[in-house]
């Protein structure tokens, strides 16, 4: 099916798609702020993300032309490297930018209830723009071969963000401080990132990711890259929501809009772990980020500090979208422990589960977001009954919180089972009973919300629709099926995420 | 020992703005302290690549001279490759680049760094904006700027809310 | 009808059938006539399956694979063929019996009840055709979470708690023990196929501590054969409605918690590594310990289906004792415990449930004398009990002696004096209940009355008298069915068995 649309799309187009991918969502969000109504924005920005989904997919046909995979690079304005900024796609870029533009797309369909439900009528068409913009800084993370660059859409995408999250504050004004927070801590994080890039500026000279691996290679012991290696680390953790620089999460998440919550927990914090394990094995390369042992004695610890701490921190929550949020940095945790094993089946297995909990969140918030549309409150009071109510909705979130569990025949199992696959492999034997433990955990917080949901009477007084719209309805199930398609039959993801791991391993530079 | 801090003094100075910004950033109730301390960081950042860019010697990296004449069109040629960066690297770097036969006579600094200073000031100066936007809002719905007044009246909200849960808890159970 | 189809045919069925009787709900009697006629023609298909494996054809299904490494395959081998036989068969009989019950007791959501059950079997369905250790899990957990509503039923405080202490459980060892198990299984062996001699015979740097270790994994992990001490699951799902206790916690969940036992030890470890583990003794010790505790604890309870909860517990751990003697006797005992027990233990389930339903009674002190009025009902559990027990001419019997067989060929001393001990204790906890009620002494008052007008419905009475027989039939049917089972247990003393009724060497 995907050579199927890439042959749609005309040559001279498919040519530019790593420049056309970002720009046409970037010129679209002022055209969609100026827009006298807030459909018309709607309509605008399913356009662009759908024009994206399309070139994503056009790059994903392009890169697997080749056995092993491709590298596309694209320069920016015919400006050849390493003086022009190079837009450089390989295995590990499409796959992410097919993750981000799906979900675009997915979240941009689905929007529409909920904005009018809970954005100001007057703000709706900028809201579509700052969404936009957002997304343009994410697949600009994505595609973008050069460091700095990366800094700047970075904060593309955080500033619109912070605004996003803010928006929030029509209903419910704690999501004011919590995006204060937010860009507190978030800026903080993007100037760390961009000391790191300036230290290996001085080091050698570059700013091209490629060019910088192949540099780095002469002046490993220079101080100044490891100085550089530790603020990227730490400044991308904090965009990770690496633990414990994760506190800016649970509040951004539980008190921004609906459609926010879903399109940050499926992309932002992915983005960013992208961008962790670009610099990690494709600028520093194997040896210097596994000899000097950092890997391991940071990824790894906070990897499983993430998976315990907030799998019991989301025990204790009574908000259910509070209870996801802690969810959400425990699974960063998964991604981060897969990723420091430092091995292509460990890598590979992390980069599996970095798209399926996009699969899964994305349901889970989806849902969540169809509840708050009809009923208003997501505490887990709230939540009693409404399995009776809003079936369809419920079963879909049924679906998501079983593949987060890691129940069979769903994708979150099959991502645990590759972890743990990897993790065996290396013999980190106490790794694996933390993975276990945090599933078990997993299993109460989720079962006590099924519980609720499913077989508890109802209590919440604001029934004003019975079911979510179809329009919600949709692209949520399709995220719902996606999960159980990948249960069944994971071999194409699972294979994106490997061909994404063999291409690091083999050496980023060219 | 002397000579080693203080032929570092731009380092010193910029460790010190990074520390006290930071310090700020988070020590500060006010919120708009806060993001004062939050451009102090950023500006030491600013001048920590500007640093960079500084060359024994070097002027204004504006071509004149015998340099000049070579060359009108646009500066293809003099792009970084030139220029060295970074007298705080204590290890060779890779070869310089040089595009096409082009020979410079005078010592120029480094255009690059300020460049990319340029983004980052109006990255600065955006998120400085958002802040600030976000921060008249707080304002206008807790009727102050302090973090620590937030903090309390949203703890209030928050046990209120638990409770009225509790007491919901207790009432629908069948 | 091929191998293929057949194995095909037996996973469909079932979903065809809860999706027939979701079909048409509102009509009761249409919607029970799905499932009589549906789970007759499972019966029919498994007994196929049964016969063709006997005949020594090959019966395999692949549907693909999900991840490259993890296939969804099915074979059918002797102990999977007659699991599916058990279940399927005992299906039909508890249909009938949950259609009196369920009727008579004017029970609610009916229609979600027997979709759960379809789907229930196609889990154990899924469990005992499967041919790799991924199949088989992924079947497991259907098989868990399928029976959840079903012990939740009734929907009030007390069943939502046992039935949330019933999935926890039940969950957490299988997702904290067997899926470790599973894949530590397939990453020493490199994949995770059943092989006849055991799968970790092709696995390197198996030392004896790491199987040790993945023995230990393996039976804890598998909650649903209820070894101490993660049994407690099982008197707490007693708060379904008892068509549930007597078809999944006497047959298809608990059987299929041993079968998985039976299946790691015989086609993942393999008699040769099995013996050479030291966990399995161990083991072992926990499997008689289960026994004896479990019959004591079933001693002191006066609810009736507590007691029956117990008794299971520790009939159980007879399996898992056969799979831990590693040898074939040993092992033939616990595959015929899977079929013996069912069939006692179904019969006592459906005795317990019709006397709820005639009088009310739950508690064994109330039912004295009442043998008067239900005669039927207590002879059957009379029969059941002496099966239970180990008595011949009845079922029961001829897993304990091969049990005892399998011991003194592995020459462990212990073990048969705590089989019987456990007969004796079984007399104890078992006998006073028909006996009480059919001679009660003099003096003990009148017998409860009947809460329902008419006593017991019929079908609640007809099927434990049914099983009752089978109990009896069975004993004289283990000489084919040691030589059905014998390509999985392998070669026995041939000279125990005579073909004759009666008599033990």
């Amino acid at each position: 099916m995907i050579e199927f649309i890439s042959s749609l799309v005309p040559e001279d187009l498919a040519a530019h798609a790593p420049a056309l991918l970002i720009a046409i969502p970037m010129l679209m969000a002022p055209i969609a702020a100026f827009m006298p109504s807030g459909r018309i924005a709607w309509i605008l920005s399913i356009l662009a993300t759908g024009f994206s989904l399309v070139m994503a997919i056009v790059l994903l046909s392009q890169v697997q032309s080749i056995e092993g995979g491709a590298v596309i690079s694209y320069a920016m304005g015919g400006w050849q490297p390493d003086a022009g900024i190079e837009f450089r796609i390989d295995a590990l870029n499409s796959m992410v930018l097919l993750l981000v533009s799906a979900i675009g797309f997915l979240a941009a369909i689905f929007s529409w209830p909920t904005v009018q439900a809970e954005i100001r009528d007057a703000k709706t068409a900028m809201f579509y723009a700052a969404y936009l913009v957002c997304f343009t800084g994410l697949t600009g993370v994505a595609s973008t071969g050069d460091a700095f660059n990366l800094f700047v859409f970075l904060e593309i995408s955080s500033i619109a963000t912070y605004v996003l999250v803010a928006l929030g504050a029509t209903r419910d004004r704690r999501a004011l401080p919590a995006a204060s927070n937010y860009l507190l801590m978030g800026t903080i994080g993007a100037s760390f990132f961009v000391v790191g890039v300036g230290f290996l500026y001085a080091a050698t000279g570059t700013l091209n990711m490629a060019e910088l691996a192949v540099r780095l290679q002469g002046v490993q012991d220079s101080k100044a890259v490891f100085a550089g290696y530790a603020f990227i680390l730490v400044g991308l953790g904090i965009k990770a929501a690496m633990f414990p620089l994760h506190q800016w999460l649970p509040n951004a998440y539980a008190y921004s809009p609906s459609f926010v919550t879903m399109f940050l927990a499926a992309t932002a914090t992915k983005v960013a772990i992208y961008a962790l394990v670009r610099f990690l094995f494709t600028v520093f390369g194997l040896e210097f980020s596994f000899e000097g042992s950092t890997l391991i004695w940071i990824l790894m610890p906070m990897g499983i500090a993430a998976m315990i701490a907030c799998s019991f921190q989301a025990v204790f929550q009574t908000d259910v979208r509070r209870t996801l949020a802690y969810s959400s940095v425990a699974q960063v945790g998964y991604m981060l422990l897969g990723i420091s094993i430092g091995t292509a089946a460990g890598v590979s297995a992390g980069l599996f589960h970095l798209v399926n909990h996009a699969l899964i969140k994305g349901a889970l918030f989806m849902a969540l977001a169809g509840v708050v549309l009809t009923y208003k409150g997501t505490s887990l009071q709230d939540m009693r009954g409404l399995g009776r109510s809003s079936p369809w909705t419920m079963t879909a979130f049924a679906i998501g919180a079983v593949s987060l569990i890691g129940i069979p025949l769903t994708a979150g199992f099959q991502s645990k089972f590759a972890l743990v696959n990897a993790l065996f492999e290396h013999d980190w034997w106490w790794a694996v009973a933390v993975v276990m433990f945090s599933s078990l955990l997993a299993v109460v917080y989720m079962g006590r919300i099924l519980e609720a949901v499913f077989f508890r009477a109802p209590t919440n007084p604001n029934k004003r629709h019975k079911e979510a719209p179809l329009i919600i309805l949709i692209p949520l199930w399709i995220l719902a099926l996606a999960n159980i398609w990948v249960g069944v039959q994971g071999g194409f993801v699972a294979g994106l995420a490997e061909d994404a791991a063999a291409s690091l391993f083999i050496g980023g530079a060219p | 020992m002397l000579e080693f801090i203080l032929e570092r003094g731009n380092y010193w100075a910029i460790i010190a703005l990074m520390m006290i910004g930071l310090y700020i950033a988070f020590a500060a109730t006010n919120l708009i302290k806060r993001l004062i301390g939050l451009g102090l960081f950023q500006t030491s950042i600013i001048l920590f690549y500007t640093s960079l860019a500084r060359i024994d010697g070097g002027t204004a990296p504006i071509l004149f001279g015998n340099d000049y004449k070579k060359d009108k069109g646009h500066g293809d040629d003099y792009a970084a490759g030139a220029d060295h960066a970074g007298d705080a690297a204590d290890a060779a770097y890779g070869a310089a680049k040089a595009y096409g036969e082009a020979s410079i006579e005078n010592v120029y600094s480094n255009p690059l760094p300020h460049v990319l200073m340029l983004t980052a000031i109006v990255v600065g100066v955006a998120t400085l904006a958002v802040g600030l936007a976000i921060i008249v809002r707080i304002r206008e719905a807790y009727g102050t700027v302090e973090a620590d007044e937030i903090r309390a009246m949203d703890l209030e909200v928050a046990i209120a809310e638990a409770a009225a849960d509790t007491e919901r808890g207790k009432a629908g159970t069948v | 009808m091929s191998g293929e189809f057949a194995i095909a045919a037996a996973l469909i069925l079932p979903l065809l059938i809860c999706a027939g009787i979701w079909l048409v709900g509102r009509i009761p009697d249409l919607r029970e006539g799905v499932t009589l006629v549906g789970a007759g023609a499972l019966f029919f298909i498994a007994v196929t399956i049964a016969l063709k494996v006997s005949a020594g054809e090959p019966v395999e299904l692949s549907l693909g694979e999900a991840v490259p490494g993890l296939e969804f395959a099915f074979r059918a081998e002797p102990l999977g063929a007659l699991f599916a036989v058990v279940a399927s068969g005992l299906w039909i009989v508890n249909s009938f019996y949950s259609i009196g019950y369920m009727r008579g007791n004017r029970e609610r959501n009916q229609t979600r009840f027997y979709m759960c059950f379809a789907v229930a079997l196609f889990g154990a369905m899924g469990v005992a055709l499967s041919a790799n250790l991924f199949t088989l899990f992924v079947f497991y957990e259907i098989l868990t979470l399928s029976t959840y509503p079903l012990v939740a039923h009734k929907g009030d405080a007390n069943a939502q708690r046992g039935a949330r202490i019933y999935l926890m459980t039940l969950l957490g060892t299988s997702i904290g023990f067997l899926l470790v198990a599973v894949i530590w299984t397939g990453a020493l062996a490199g994949s995770l196929d059943f092989v006849p001699g055991g799968l970790l015979q092709q696995a390197e740097g198996l030392t004896p501590v790491v199987a040790s270790a993945l023995l230990l994994l393996f039976a804890f992990g598998v909650g649903k054969a209820a070894l101490m001490p993660f049994h407690f699951w099982l008197p707490n799902a007693m708060v379904a409605p008892t068509p549930v206790s007597a078809l999944l916690h006497a047959v298809a969940v608990v059987k299929a918690g041993v079968f998985t036992i039976l299946k790691v030890a015989i086609y993942i470890f393999g008699e040769e590594i099995l013996n050479a583990t030291a966990s399995r003794e161990f083991i072992l010790g926990v499997a008689c310990f289960t026994i004896v505790t479990a019959s004591l604890i079933a001693m002191t309870k006066d609810n009736l289906k507590a007691r029956l909860a117990y008794s299971t517990v520790a009939q159980l751990a007879y399996v898992t004792c056969g799979a831990m003697l590693a040898d074939p006797a040993g092992f033939l005992g616990g595959s015929l415990q899977i079929a013996a027990h069912a069939v006692g233990k179904i019969t006592l389930f459906m005795c317990a449930g019709a006397i709820y339903v005639a009088t009310g009674k739950q508690n064994i002190s109330e039912m004295r004398g009442l043998g008067k009025r239900m005669p039927l009902i207590f002879i059957a559990f009379f029969i059941a009990s002496l099966s239970i027990i180990g008595i011949p001419p009845l079922a029961g019997d001829w897993p304990k002696y091969e049990l005892m067989q399998g011991a003194a060929d592995a020459d462990l001393d212990y073990v048969p004096y705590i089989l019987i001990v456990s007969s004796l204790l079984n007399i104890a906890y078992l006998l006073p209940i028909p006996i009480l009620a059919l001679m009660p002494p003099p003096g003990s008052g009148e017998p409860a009355q009947y809460k329902r007008p008419g006593g017991a419905p019929m079908l609640t009475v007809a099927a434990p008298c049914f099983t009752a027989a089978l109990c009896f039939i069975m004993f004289f049917a283990v000489g084919p069915m040691s030589d059905f089972l014998a390509p999985a247990t392998g070669e026995r003393v041939p000279a125990a068995y005579m073909t004759t009724p009666g008599g033990q060497p």
